[in-house]
């Protein structure tokens, strides 16, 4: 069933950036797609990692806060010292996500709380650091050094290495959660951690390492997000744990656990990517295009959970006349 | 029964007078901004210190919401109430919501004026304007013109959200003055709400969907930003630019690419330092805000108002490659 459902919403982003390109055809011209696809990267990034938690019946709502934090980190670390390689400024904000990360997944595990209990607490204490490692201010641009900026936009075989760093990490859940121990985990933790237990994993534990997958992402994209908008500041990427969970959901990933796929949650991101893009260049007034994309976002959850039941329903009568 | 209610309205007075701002020596100014963490608003602070430090007896409260919303400021304006501050200078998110918090706040004896963004008349005694409205379209429809060089083209505009009243104010003028710039032809205004990410997208959209597009002003910091960026990061520098109102400490390295080679904004030192001392004359009863009537803003002269009560207090300044290094040090 589950591929079905991948290839038809695929269908519908397909229809989708098809209508947008009928009414202003130099959306769909190849360098703006990719350019569409480049913009999208860290929502893809971050829904992937989103989808995991989800998975195993938990939320992340701390994931921009993450960034922000990160985010604001890795800059003052730049503007400080100028001289650290790139590389090991990614590698730390990726280590300070996952930090963040463990400390949510530590509180789910360890100390029994709620998912969102504990990344709703986190959340405002995340972005209560950020602005007090900042200060209040903003690290801008020309504070960061060039080669801190430029390395997202360097471009590779004709795509910004963002869009790269989002192909790899697509690449590394597509491989890692269908054909790994742990990936099929966290499907067993959340679709029935009755019988998973019985099956000797570890649900609090699964949980935990969803968390730090989600952690470890969201740092990592808290560096793209400063150099992308070449600033850092506590407003960075304000509200966008909600964009990431809606691309969860209109791709198809069950918020009640055990349900979704890669293709389904990148499927999501890339819509939602397209609604918002898309938006401000057809004629829709700025006034209307909040309502839109929130329209949008219902009518994908609702063709959704329609598809969810009717395969609930064929999979009893498959095992009843079985 | 009523000996109880006369306890309750004893101790409601007793506890008025300990808060009262009488017993206060030093008078308390806060510098209510829209929202905390902005460069523009740190700028104002270090001027109202400026200020503070000049009149001597005056402890400055810098403070706002986190996020620019009318709700923020509306707790915090009730919290510096409580608190017993003697004049509040806010710059509003919002022009009418403030008005009944900060009526309430007068009625308690507060001072209040508002500066960069005012307040509806009825919530404030003076509202002191950057610069005048008027001044700062024609401003940035001239810097437009400039940048078309003599040739026409489309000018579009990405403000910050549809609810800022400045914002829409300068939009105005742009549209009914655009015609003393017959080079200028406006072809759309767009929100990016104050956010990198939507700023970034909207600036895209116009680019795409104005294939002739040779202009974007944007009247707004986190707006001339990211379209700068996203002129840059499409390879657009030389054909689309990059003007209005921005922060010289953000803008120097898009002044230095080309993607915005002028743009123009007050000082919000001065700014700072202006509401300060006029929040001061009029809380310690040197000076009252009457129509037509002038107010001192100490070392930089006096601020002319209107019927509305209101006056600007300069005309906007123009950044470009020849000054930026200088004032992008300064805020």
């Amino acid at each position: 069933m589950r591929p079905n459902r991948d290839i038809l919403f695929g269908a519908v982003v397909f229809v989708l950036i098809a209508v947008v390109g009928f009414i202003r055809p130099s959306f769909v011209w190849p360098q703006n797609l990719a350019g569409l696809f480049n913009d999208t990267s860290v929502l893809i990034m971050l829904a992937l990692a989103q989808m995991t938690v989800i998975l195993t019946k938990c939320i992340d709502l701390s994931v921009a806060a993450n960034i922000a934090l990160t985010g604001v980190l890795v800059a003052l670390v730049n503007a400080a010292f100028p001289g650290v390689p790139v590389p090991l400024i990614m590698l730390l904000a990726a280590g300070i996500g996952l930090v963040l990360g463990a400390f949510n997944g530590a509180m789910v595990w360890l100390v029994g709380i709620p998912s969102i209990v504990v990344t709703l607490g986190t959340l405002s204490i995340y972005r209560g650091l950020a602005f007090v490692a900042s200060g209040g201010t903003s690290i801008v641009g020309h504070q960061m050094s060039p080669e801190f900026l430029a390395l997202p936009r360097a471009e590779f075989l004709g795509l910004p290495m963002m869009s790269w760093f989002a192909i790899v990490v697509i690449a590394i859940f597509a491989v890692a959660i269908r054909g790994t121990r742990t990936g099929r985990a966290f499907y067993a933790a959340g679709g029935n951690p009755t019988a998973a237990v019985y099956t000797g994993i570890d649900v609090g534990r699964t949980q935990f390492i969803a968390f730090c997958v989600s952690g470890t992402v969201a740092g990592f994209c808290g560096y793209l997000w400063a150099t992308r908008f070449s600033i850092a500041n506590v407003d960075m990427a304000n509200g966008f744990e909600l964009d990431v969970i809606a691309s969860c959901v209109i791709g198809g990933v069950s918020i009640s656990g055990g349900i979704g796929t890669v293709a389904g949650a990148v499927l999501g991101a890339i819509f939602f990517g397209v609604v918002r893009n898309a938006l401000p260049v057809v004629y829709i007034s700025p006034f209307w295009q909040l309502a839109v994309s929130g329209a949008a976002i219902l009518a994908a959850v609702i063709v959704n959970s329609g598809r969810e039941k009717r395969a609930g329903r064929l999979i009893l009568k498959e095992a009843a006349s079985a | 029964m009523k000996f109880l209610k006369s306890l309750a309205i004893g101790s409601a007075l007793a506890l008025a007078f300990a808060v009262s701002p009488a017993s206060a020596a030093n008078v308390k100014i806060a510098l209510l901004v829209k929202n905390l963490g902005n460069g523009f608003f740190d700028a104002a602070a270090k001027g109202a210190n400026e200020a503070a430090k000049e009149l001597g007896n005056v402890d400055i409260i810098y403070t706002g919401p986190a996020k620019p919303t009318p709700e923020g400021q509306i707790d915090i304006i009730n919290q510096l109430v409580a608190q017993g501050v003697n004049a509040i200078a806010v710059s509003a998110n919002d022009a009418d919501a403030l008005v009944p918090a900060l009526k309430k706040a007068m009625e308690r004896g507060v001072t209040v004026i508002s500066f960069d963004s005012g307040v509806s008349k009825d919530g404030r005694q003076m509202n002191l304007l950057a610069s005048a409205t008027q001044l700062i379209g024609d401003q940035n429809l001239k810097m437009a013109s400039d940048l078309l060089n003599g040739q026409k083209g489309d000018v579009a505009i990405l403000s910050a959200s549809s609810t800022a009243t400045n914002q829409n104010a300068w939009i105005e003028v742009m549209k009914k003055d655009a015609g003393m710039f017959p080079n200028v032809n406006l072809v759309d205004t767009v929100y990016g709400d104050d956010n990198d990410d939507k700023s970034l997208a909207e600036a895209k959209g116009l680019i795409q969907k104005y294939p002739n597009l040779k202009v974007i002003i944007a009247p707004t910091t986190v707006g001339i930003r990211q379209a700068s960026v996203v002129v840059e990061d499409q390879k657009l520098v030389g054909k689309v630019f990059v003007t209005g109102l921005g922060l010289p400490s953000e803008m120097i390295t898009h002044v230095k690419s080309g993607a915005s080679p002028s743009f123009a904004l007050w000082n919000p030192i001065d700014l700072g330092y202006a509401a300060t001392t006029i929040a001061y004359n009029l809380a310690t009863k040197k000076e009252t805000a009457t129509a037509g009537g002038e107010l001192s803003m100490g070392k930089l002269g006096k601020v002319k108002l209107d019927d509305d009560l209101s006056g600007p207090m300069a005309p906007p300044f123009v950044f470009n490659a020849s000054n930026i290094d200088e004032f992008s040090k300064v805020y």
